[in-house]
């Protein structure tokens, strides 16, 4: 398999070493070594986690610049998502962003809060189903995702079968510029993600799920925000381009997709800690009371993105604001139509490699955790990170496996043992 | 070290505390992982596992469980020194509880916990005495 591509990087030059994003790492992804921090891509989801704790801003997403789209050389298509419409002050019309976005160099705006409102209506017929796994679980967040192939494989066919509003909405855009445009060709046309966070940068760049994706840049919110705040503030009146309702508006907030389902058997989670644990839980127990489950690595979901400007919180009344004097849905497909998931924007969310395991061979895995309880067993448990691990079992996993030396130890070197 | 040997650990599950019960049970799912199972079986293991952990926090006051991996086994034995189960084979019947209704309440004593460790293992031990407590064995075999 192709290594997993990041779009969470360190910048070794501002990293001081300190143990912030050690311990702080949900996957137990980091290591400091050498003085600074070393991310395992095998273990990372791109939470953002890091960014977000980091307090030398040493890590930071990595995504395509404003100024490496071919504007002028191609059809560029912006792919705003709903979280963008809640960074502005005093905005009453979702329009001015859009029309900034076109103002700025784009050729074409698709909403992806439109795109969001074919997957509501989708995942509402969807449920109605009697051969499905239940309770269903949004595939919408690539962290979530990404943590369910990696550490919960038998939730895999809880994930709703379709794919994300964004990717959706990246085809659509194609579809309807072709339409819109006769004369323009398909391979001119490129389509431009404005993205909250960095998970949504990887899940592009690794084709997601065997997917290959539509979309062809992702560039990061506050990549565009100046630039498009300066635009926004010379519109007298903004084209009405806007065709998004309540319900895509509603996406960026957690607990906004679930509710558009109207199905009060939801629940609603975000933020990183929160959803292993409500993972955990649905991987042991049954909950015959749920039908669907919304997970958002963020908290506040999409709009706590680390690649966002505004708090997330304040954003959140900003959207509700917005979508206050809005029809509730704008796109849908017909109900017969959403009977089933059309081919091109379904897929099934792959197991990766067991990253956890110690060695393929069960016999060898087994007497690798034996020893490494045992050395756990002697270190202190304080769990301090000194060593550069972030818990003592980690670091006894480390010195088995021979990344990590018994004498980085502060505390055994200075003979308090447990 | 000897390979043979089965991996041993031992947890004590604290008898007062609703909202970390399950916890054993994530910390042995966390083990079993990194020896490679495969995901049906860790569930198998983990579910039987919570269900246990959950009787002994409702009706024991807590207990012990002690986890031994071997090659093509996982047993658990769960040990309480609880009130004890008067009647096991009305017990093991679906829907029968005995969990007082403010533990209903909090959506648990559904009447499941055993009728479920019976689905999800591939032996079930239960011995118990009336005042003295239980002991539950149950393995999955891998």
């Amino acid at each position: 398999m192709a290594p997993y591509k990041h779009s969470v990087a360190l910048d070794t030059e501002k990293c001081k070493g300190c143990i912030t994003c050690l311990k702080r790492c949900p996957t137990e992804a980091i290591r400091i070594r050498n003085g600074h921090a070393v991310i395992n891509p095998d273990r990372c989801i791109d939470c953002g986690e890091c960014i977000r704790q980091c307090p030398h801003k040493a890590k930071k997403a990595v995504a395509d610049k404003l100024s490496e789209l071919p504007f002028g050389k191609k059809f560029v298509i912006a792919l705003p998502p709903p979280s963008l419409y809640g960074q502005f002050e005093n905005l009453d019309d979702a329009d001015y962003i859009l029309q900034g976005l076109l103002d700025i160099g784009f050729d074409y705006v698709y909403e992806v809060a439109r795109a969001a409102e074919l997957v509501t209506e989708y995942t509402r017929q969807y449920l109605k189903r009697e051969d499905i796994r239940r309770p269903v679980i949004s595939s919408a967040c690539p962290v979530v995702t990404r943590l369910i192939s990696l550490r919960f494989p038998y939730l895999c066919d809880n994930l709703v079968p379709m794919l994300s509003p964004m990717e959706i909405a990246a085809a659509k855009a194609k579809d309807e510029a072709l339409e819109k445009n006769p004369g323009l060709k398909r391979e001119d046309i490129v389509t431009v993600f404005i993205s909250p966070c960095p998970a949504k940068v990887s899940a592009v760049k690794n084709d997601f799920a065997g997917h290959k994706s539509n979309v062809d840049y992702v560039v990061a919110v506050n990549e565009v925000y100046f630039e498009l705040l300066g635009a926004m503030g010379k519109i007298d009146s903004p084209s009405p381009i806007s065709k998004t309702g309540m319900v895509g508006m509603s996406w960026a907030v957690s607990g906004g997709e679930a509710s558009a389902l109207l199905n009060d058997r939801y629940l609603a989670a975000d933020g990183i800690e929160n959803i292993i644990k409500v993972l955990d839980e649905l991987e042991t127990a049954s909950f015959p009371f749920l039908d669907y489950i919304e997970l958002n690595a963020c908290s506040s979901g999409c709009v706590g993105g680390v690649m966002t400007v505004g708090n997330p919180y304040l954003t959140k009344v900003k959207i509700q604001n917005l979508k206050r004097y809005l029809p509730v849905m704008q796109n849908r497909p017909t109900l017969d139509e959403a009977k089933q998931i059309p081919e091109e924007f379904s897929y099934r969310q792959k197991e990766y490699e067991p990253v956890a395991r110690l060695d393929s061979d069960r016999i060898k895995a087994m007497s690798l955790m034996k020893e490494i309880l045992v050395l756990d067993n002697k270190l202190p448990g304080f769990d301090c990170g000194a060593c550069g691990s972030p818990t003592c079992r980690a670091f006894a996993e480390d010195v088995i496996k021979e990344k990590a030396m018994l004498s980085d130890c502060v505390f055994l070197e200075r003979g308090e043992k447990k | 070290m000897d390979n043979a040997a089965p991996l041993e650990f031992h947890f004590n599950v604290d008898g007062k505390d609703f909202t970390s019960a399950g916890e054993a049970s994530v910390e042995v799912k966390k083990i079993l992982r990194r020896i490679g199972l495969d995901s049906e079986a860790i569930r198998r293991v983990s579910i039987a596992m919570y269900e246990a952990e959950i009787n002994m926090v409702i009706h024991a006051g807590g207990g012990e469980a002690d986890v031994s991996v071997s090659p093509d086994k996982i047993t658990l034995v769960m040990t309480d020194h609880g009130p004890g189960i008067a009647d096991i084979e009305l017990a093991m019947r679906e829907g029968y509880s005995t969990a007082p209704d403010n533990i209903r309440s909090l959506g648990f004593g559904a009447g499941m916990g055993l009728p479920n460790i019976k689905r999800y293992t591939d032996e079930l031990k239960i011995e118990s005495e009336v005042g003295k407590g239980t002991k539950i064995t149950m393995s999955v075999n891998i």
